[in-house]
């Protein structure tokens, strides 16, 4: 009997499941459509802030020029690809005059402490032609100072443009931020539905 | 000779018309499938070619017609491109028993849903023979499968065609439209209800479309028995898959569907005809969007183990109940 329920009933009862299928792909025949048609219409920021593209800096929140990093190389450590280059800040030098000063206080017997090193980092790269996107140096940065950008036009034509500055790019994208949005012709898909 | 140039004259106008309305069906087939799939995964498929991308599958043809001719290296050449052929002109053949009307027919004859079964298992052939010829192993698996994949599925399809020509006791496909004149109520889909889902089943095998597209599987045998045919050979093929698409679906709609009998007494047309294949079709098209390709083992199984004994049971319990 029970090979007759298996053999039989079962597959009898499972041909039920075609007819769900095709009522899933029925009512997804009916719903709007989702993809945009890109050149004339472009992706709206609810959509864009869920994409992942390459790697970027976060700036500090009352400095978005200067990002986040504290230059510990976590990320370069951790990055299987190998394609981040991180190059810490060097003291700065110090005046001739300044010099002397230090001296002078060191032999007073003063506690001196030489200037440090400022913790961002002096050098940036990038190498997004190398990256996964695995997310890992995002992660793994205790400054949280890195992020996936929401970068979706980004195009280029060799392996030289996909070496990325980062830390010019922040510059870039702080001075853009203070700037007027420049007006695009292109309609955003959400606004369209709208209309 | 007179009497022969006067059928032959019809018989060759007929050829004529049927080739333009497989050209035809191909081209708006191959619009409305890609469409379809779009809208079924929510994008808005071909869509730059003319509004809304409906010349697309002109532009694809003639991007088609414009590559090369290759013959792979010791492939048989003679055999080699006689498959493509042999796939594509019996189905002209097809259409002309087929009637779309009471005078709107090729050729009226007494054998036609023989000729049509007959004919119609040239495509098996045409597909061995390509997957032989093409010196590709992914030919010959794909050729192997379609051996035992179009065999198989001719048996079922067959016993449920011997069915309704039991009840009509014809095998002309006129003869058995005029029988299911009338009302809605006296379309054979009710007198047959399982030949009428075994014969949906059993073409889709025969005409190697998803689920059942093993002979090309293109994820486990790259393209199966047209690997190695570019340009228009694979174009016939390809041709020839919606011709016997549009043929399996009229047969279905004479056969289960009236034919060109409205759903009401008086009106009738070819216009019924047309809306019943294409409803088929559609349903052809939604399948193959919605079902993954089943495994082999799985395909022959569902023939021998459910196919043909239900399609069997079926045919002698519609002899019975003939006889009584
Ligand atoms: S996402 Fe992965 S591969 Fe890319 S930079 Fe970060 S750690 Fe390296
Ligand atoms: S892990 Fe974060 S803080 Fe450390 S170097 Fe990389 S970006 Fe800077």
């Amino acid at each position: 009997m029970g090979k007759f329920k298996e053999n039989v009933i079962q597959p009898l009862i499972d041909c039920w499941s075609l007819i769900v299928g095709l009522k899933i792909t029925g009512k997804y025949f009916c719903k709007p459509l989702v993809t945009v048609h890109y050149p004339r219409q472009v992706i709206d920021d609810e959509n864009l802030e869920t994409y992942g593209g390459h790697v970027e800096l976060i700036g500090k929140p009352k400095d978005p020029a200067t990002p986040k990093c504290i230059s510990c190389m976590m990320c370069v450590t951790n990055c299987p690809s190998k394609c981040l280059t991180v190059v810490k800040s060097k003291p700065p030098k110090l005046t001739a005059e300044e010099e002397a000063a230090m001296k002078a206080a060191e032999e007073a017997g003063e506690k001196v402490s030489k200037p440090k090193a400022p913790k961002n980092p002096a050098k940036f790269l990038y190498d997004y032609s190398l990256c996964s996107l695995c997310g890992t140096c995002i992660e793994n940065c205790p400054a949280k100072s890195l992020k996936f950008s929401n970068n979706i036009y980004w195009v280029a034509t060799s392996r030289k443009e996909m070496k990325i500055d980062l830390l010019a790019r922040l510059k870039e994208q702080a001075t853009e931020l203070s700037a007027p949005v420049p007006k695009t012709e292109a309609v955003s898909a959400a606004a369209e539905k709208e209309a | 000779m007179n009497a022969f140039l006067s059928n032959l004259i019809p018989l060759i106008i007929a050829a004529v018309a049927a080739m333009i309305w497989l050209g035809l069906n191909a081209l708006v087939w191959v619009y409305c499938e890609r469409k379809f799939a779009g809208h079924i995964q929510r994008r808005p498929g071909p869509f730059e070619v003319g509004p809304h991308g409906v010349l697309q599958p002109l532009i694809d043809g003639l991007k088609l017609m414009g590559k090369q001719l290759l013959t792979p290296d010791n492939a048989d050449a003679v055999l080699y491109w006689l498959a493509p052929l042999l796939s594509m002109l019996p189905v002209l053949l097809l259409f002309l028993p087929i009637p779309y009307g009471p005078v709107l027919i090729g050729m009226d004859v007494n054998l036609a849903l023989l000729l049509i079964l007959a004919f119609s298992s040239f495509n098996g052939l045409a597909v061995i023979l390509a997957g032989w010829a093409s010196n590709n192993k992914w030919g010959v698996l794909g050729a192997a499968r379609a051996v035992s994949q179009t065999v198989a599925y001719e048996i079922p399809l067959l016993l449920t065609v011997l069915t309704v020509s039991f009840m009509t006791g014809s095998l002309s496909l006129l003869d058995i439209t005029h029988m299911q004149d009338g009302h809605i109520g006296n379309w054979f889909i009710w007198k047959q209800p399982l030949a009428f889902i075994i014969f949906i089943i059993a073409m889709f095998g025969e005409t190697n479309r998803a689920p059942f597209d093993l002979a090309e599987a293109e994820s486990e045998l790259t393209a199966g028995f047209h690997t190695e045919y570019s340009s228009m050979g694979f174009g016939l093929f390809f041709m020839a898959e919606y011709g016997y698409m549009v043929v399996m679906c009229s047969v279905c709609s004479v056969l289960f569907l009236g034919g060109f009998n409205g759903p009401f007494p008086g009106i009738e047309g070819w216009w019924w005809m047309l809306i019943k294949t294409y409803a088929l079709l559609t349903l052809m098209v939604w399948a193959r969007w919605t079902f993954p390709r089943v495994r082999f083992d799985q395909l022959l199984n569902i023939n021998w183990k459910w196919l043909l004994p239900l399609a069997t049971a079926n045919l002698l319990a519609t002899a019975l109940i003939m006889k009584l």
